[in-house]
C-alpha cells in the first residue's frame, strides 16, 4: 500500500508542475506570434466561399505562398470584421455576394481602412427548384411575390396578410399543391438578393407598388396617400422617418412592403446549409427550394430549376442576364495590408486570371457565371494597379 | 387451520401473481427501452459506415505520360522554380489525347480531361522535382482519378440515370470501361486521406489538418483545464470553509456547466481575440475557450471523486500525524485519481466533439495547410465534418461520413482510455 501511494504522489506532482510550465510557455509564445502573419486571412460570404476556396487551394499548391485561410461568415459579418481596422488581427480580404453598402464603406473609412480594392468576380443565379419526381414549375416573378410576400394586395388594392394556400389560387396555370418553399434565413446574403430580385421584381408588376417605388423623399404627401391607398397605417411613414432620422423615399417604403417574407409557415427557413435543402426537396416532391445555382448544377440528378418568367436557370441564361434572379459576386481587398502580409495581391491576381475566372477557367467549372471579356480585362487592370474604391 | 389464515394465504397468493406479473412487465419495458436505443444506434452506425467506407479507397488510372520538355515549356537544365511553373496540366491533357486518339471535338476533349483529378498535375510536378531525369521520358504512371470518375469505378453511379441528370457522361463511362478492361484502373487504400489537409476536390481532401488541429486544441484544453479544475476541486472540497461565499461559488460552478457552449465562444472572441489580441483561428484560443467549457465538468466530477474517498483514510492519516496537505496529496488524491481522470477524459471527449464555440473565434474555416503549432490557423474534426457536409460537390458525402467515423473512433478510444485508467489506478 505505501508504495502505491507514494507512486501516486509522484505522478500527481509531476503532472501538475509540467502542465503549468507548459501552459505559461504557450501563452508567451502566442503573444509574440500575434504580431505578424504569413498567410492571407479571408472572411465573408458563404456564396463566394466555394469559389474562393478553390482559388486558395490552387494558389497554395502552385506558389510558394501559404494557402489563404477562408472563413465563411456571411457578407455582412465579413464586411464588419474587414472594416474593424488595419493590422494582422483583421482580415485582409472579404468576400461579398452583394456590393459594399455606403454605410459599410463609411464605417471602413472611420476605422482607418481607407483604401479598398473592389473585385467583381462573376455572377450567381438563385434557383427556385423542386424534386425531379415532380413536374417542372414555370413561375413568373409576380407568382413568386404573391406566393411568398407577407402582405399582398387584396381585391380592393389594400394590402392584406397573404391569403394564398396553393399555387393554383395565384395562377390557374399552376398545380393545385400547397405553397411550401424552403429557403435561407434572414442572415443570408442569398435571402437578401432573392428578396430584392424576386420579391421586389414581382412587386414591381403591381401598378400601385410600382408607383410607390417611383416617389422621391421630397414627395411626402404622395407617399402618404399611396400608403393610405395600400391600407397601411399612416404611422408607418412617421415611424420610418423617426427610426432613420430622415424622410423616407417611396423606395424605402416599397422595400419594407415588398421584401418581407410571409411567416405563416408557407416559407420555411431551412438554415444556411443548401445541401440540406436539396435533401429535403428529394424527400418532399411538393416543396420548392431556394438556393444558389452551383448547388443546382451539382445536384442536377435530384432537383430541377423552375422556369422563371419562361427562362430556365442555366449557365448561358445567367451569363446573358436573361435569367432574372441573378446577382454579382465581389471580394474586397485591404490595400494597406498589401506588402505587409505576403501573397495578398498575388492571390487577387490568381482569382482574376484567365485560367480562374475566364470562360474556360476552373471557376466556371464549379458553377460561377463568368464576366464578359471587357469586364474581365478591366478587373485585371484594377487588380494590377490596386485601384482604390470611391463611393 | 383456521379460516382467516387460509383467506390471507389466498389473498397473498393472488397478489403475489400480480406482483410477479408487474415485475415481468417492468423487465419487458426495460428490455424494450434498451432495444430501441440499440436499433437507433445501429441505424445511425450502419448509415455512416455504409456511406463512409468507400471514402477509404482511392481510384487511380494508369496513363502513359510523356514528359515532353517542349510542351512543359522547360529548357535544357530547368531550375526548381521553372519546374514549379511548368505546364503539367498540358502534359496530362496531351497524354490523355494520345491514349484516346479518336477523341476530337472540343467539348469531348474537355470531358476526357475531367477523368483525372487536378491533383495529378501537382503529383507529376513533385515527381519531376524529385527526379529530373524523367524529362523527355515516356512512362506509365498511376494518376489520381477525378471524384466523379472514381464514383463510377466504385459502382456508385449507374448508367440507368438519364445522361442529362448526371455529371459523368456516357462517353466518359465508355472511356473508363475501356481503361478498366485494359487493367488500367486500380483502387487502393486512401492514405492521402490521413496525410493531407482540406481540399475543394473531394478526391484530394484529407483529414490530417483537422486531426492535428483537434490534437493541439485538446492539448491546450487539457493543460489548462486539468490542473485548474483539480486544484479548484481539492481546495473547495478539503480546505475551503463552508460559508455563504463557497456556497455561491458552488452554485455558480453548477450553473456554468449548463451554459450553452456558444456563449463561451462569444466570450473567447471578446476577451482573448479582441482584448488580448491572440491570433484568430488558432488552436490556442480554441483550447482556452474549450477549457473554460470543460472546467465545470472537471471540477464537479473531481469533487465527487474526492468526496467518495472513505473518511477513515483521512482520519488514519491525520491520526498518525500527517498534516492536512500531506493527507490530501499522499492519501486522498491518489485514491480519488481514477474518478478524477474519468471525469476529465469525459470532459475532453465533449470538447473534442464541440464546434459551436469555435465558430465565433474563426476556427470554422477552409484551411489546407496542416498546422504545426498551437498558433497556426487550424480547424477541428467536428468543424471539418460540418464544412464537408455543406460542400456542393457530391464526392464530399462519403468524406463527411468517413470523417464522422474517424471522430467516433477517437471518442471510443478516449472513453476506453478512461475505463482503462479507472481500472489501472483503482485502489481496492
Amino acid at each position: 500500500m505505501p508504495k502505491l501511494f507514494s507512486q501516486g504522489v509522484f505522478y500527481v506532482k509531476k503532472q501538475l508542475l509540467g502542465a503549468f510550465a507548459l501552459a505559461v510557455g504557450l501563452s508567451s509564445v502566442a503573444n509574440v506570434q500575434a504580431q505578424g502573419r504569413d498567410n492571407v486571412s479571408i472572411v465573408g460570404s458563404s456564396t463566394v466561399y466555394p469559389f474562393a476556396t478553390v482559388v486558395a487551394e490552387r494558389f497554395g499548391r502552385s506558389t510558394s505562398f501559404k494557402a489563404p485561410k477562408i472563413e465563411s461568415t456571411g457578407s455582412g459579418g465579413g464586411l464588419k470584421l474587414f472594416c474593424k481596422g488595419v493590422g494582422a488581427n483583421t482580415p485582409d480580404i472579404t468576400n461579398a455576394s452583394r456590393r459594399i453598402k455606403k454605410s459599410e464603406y463609411d464605417d471602413c473609412q472611420n476605422n482607418g481602412v481607407t483604401d479598398i480594392l473592389e473585385v467583381l468576380v462573376g455572377y450567381d443565379g438563385i434557383a427556385v427548384a423542386n424534386s425531379r419526381q415532380a413536374p417542372q414549375m414555370a413561375l413568373s416573378l409576380k407568382d413568386i411575390y404573391l406566393a411568398l410576400a407577407k402582405d399582398v394586395p387584396g381585391p380592393d388594392g389594400k394590402l392584406i396578410p397573404n391569403p394564398y394556400k396553393t399555387w393554383q389560387e395565384i395562377n390557374p396555370g399552376l398545380p393545385a399543391i400547397d405553397i411550401e418553399v424552403l429557403g435561407p434565413p434572414p442572415t443570408s446574403g442569398t435571402r437578401d438578393a432573392f428578396a430584392e430580385l424576386a420579391l421586389g421584381g414581382g412587386a414591381l408588376q403591381i401598378p400601385a407598388l410600382k408607383a410607390l417605388r417611383g416617389l422621391g423623399s421630397d414627395q411626402a404627401e404622395e407617399i402618404k396617400s399611396a400608403i393610405a391607398a395600400l391600407g397601411l397605417p399612416v404611422g408607418v411613414y412617421k415611424a420610418y422617418a423617426e427610426s432613420k432620422g430622415k424622410a423616407p423615399s417611396g423606395k424605402d417604403i416599397f422595400k419594407t412592403v415588398a421584401y418581407s417574407v410571409r411567416e405563416d409557415g408557407a416559407y420555411i427557413e431551412a438554415g444556411e446549409n443548401d445541401n440540406l435543402i436539396v435533401q429535403k426537396l428529394e424527400a418532399n416532391p411538393k416543396a420548392l427550394g431556394i438556393f444558389g445555382y452551383s448547388f443546382l448544377d451539382e445536384n442536377g440528378d435530384k432537383v430541377q430549376g423552375s422556369l422563371i418568367d419562361g427562362v430556365e436557370p442555366d449557365f448561358d441564361t445567367i451569363a446573358d442576364g436573361d435569367y432574372p434572379v441573378s446577382r454579382p459576386l465581389y471580394f474586397y481587398v485591404k490595400i494597406a495590408h498589401v506588402g505587409r502580409i505576403p501573397g495578398i495581391q498575388e492571390y487577387a491576381a490568381e482569382f482574376a486570371s484567365n485560367r480562374a475566372m475566364g470562360e474556360d477557367g476552373y471557376l466556371p467549372e464549379k458553377g460561377l457565371i463568368p464576366l464578359s471579356d471587357e469586364e474581365l480585362a478591366q478587373i485585371q487592370a484594377d487588380v494590377a494597379s490596386l485601384k482604390r474604391l470611391e463611393m | 387451520m383456521n379460516k382467516d389464515t387460509f383467506k390471507n394465504t389466498k389473498r397473498i397468493e393472488a397478489s403475489l401473481k400480480k406482483r410477479y406479473a408487474r415485475e415481468r412487465r417492468f423487465r419487458l419495458y426495460g428490455q424494450l427501452a434498451v432495444l430501441t436505443g440499440f436499433v437507433f444506434l445501429f441505424i445511425l452506425l450502419f448509415d455512416i459506415v455504409s456511406k463512409g467506407s468507400p471514402a477509404f479507397t482511392q481510384q487511380y488510372l494508369k496513363i502513359t505520360v510523356h514528359f515532353d520538355a517542349d510542351s512543359l515549356g522547360l529548357g535544357a537544365s530547368p531550375s526548381e522554380e521553372d519546374i514549379r511553373q511548368a505546364n503539367f496540366s498540358g502534359v496530362i491533357k496531351a497524354s490523355l489525347r494520345d491514349m484516346f486518339p479518336e477523341v476530337t471535338g472540343r467539348s469531348d476533349k474537355r470531358q476526357l480531361y475531367r477523368l483525372v483529378s487536378i491533383g495529378a498535375e501537382y503529383d507529376l510536378r513533385d515527381r519531376v522535382l524529385d527526379d529530373s531525369s524523367l524529362l523527355g521520358e515516356r512512362k506509365d504512371i498511376w494518376l489520381l482519378a477525378h471524384s466523379e470518375a472514381a464514383a463510377y469505378l466504385k459502382g456508385q453511379v449507374s448508367r440507368d440515370i438519364p445522361e442529362a441528370e448526371r455529371k459523368l457522361k456516357d462517353i466518359q463511362m465508355d472511356w473508363l470501361d475501356t481503361l478498366r478492361d485494359d487493367g488500367r484502373t486500380r483502387g487502393s487504400f486512401n492514405t492521402q486521406f490521413f496525410q493531407y489537409g482540406d481540399s475543394r476536390e473531394p478526391e484530394l481532401a484529407g483529414i490530417r489538418a483537422a486531426l492535428q488541429g483537434s490534437f493541439f486544441t485538446l492539448l491546450v484544453t487539457f493543460l489548462l483545464a486539468f490542473p485548474i479544475g483539480v486544484f479548484a476541486a481539492v481546495y473547495l472540497e478539503e480546505f475551503a470553509p463552508r460559508n455563504r461565499i463557497t456556497d455561491l461559488i458552488e452554485i455558480n460552478i453548477n450553473n456554468l456547466a449548463a451554459v450553452p457552449s456558444i456563449v463561451f465562444g462569444l466570450l473567447g472572441l471578446a476577451v482573448f481575440i479582441n482584448f488580448f489580441e491572440l491570433p484568430r483561428s488558432a488552436p490556442l484560443v480554441g483550447g482556452i475557450v474549450l477549457s473554460l467549457m470543460t472546467l465545470p465538468t472537471i471540477i464537479i466530477t473531481s469533487r465527487a471523486a474526492i468526496q467518495s474517498v472513505s473518511p477513515s483514510i483521512r482520519q488514519a492519516a491525520l491520526g498518525v500525524g500527517a498534516s492536512k496537505l500531506q493527507t490530501v496529496f499522499h492519501h486522498v488524491l491518489p485514491v480519488a485519481m481514477p474518478g478524477i481522470l474519468t471525469g476529465s477524459i469525459i470532459g475532453m471527449a465533449q470538447a473534442l466533439g464541440e464546434s459551436a464555440p469555435l465558430l465565433m473565434i474563426g476556427m470554422v474555416a477552409f484551411i489546407m495547410d496542416v498546422p504545426g503549432s498551437v498558433t497556426d490557423p487550424s480547424t477541428v474534426l467536428p468543424v471539418q465534418i460540418y464544412l464537408w457536409a455543406d460542400s456542393p460537390e457530391r464526392g464530399f458525402t462519403e468524406k463527411t461520413s468517413a470523417a464522422i467515423m474517424v471522430l467516433m473512433g477517437f471518442l471510443i478510444l478516449m472513453n476506453a482510455l478512461a475505463i482503462y485508467l479507472r481500472k489501472r489506478f483503482e485502489v481496492k
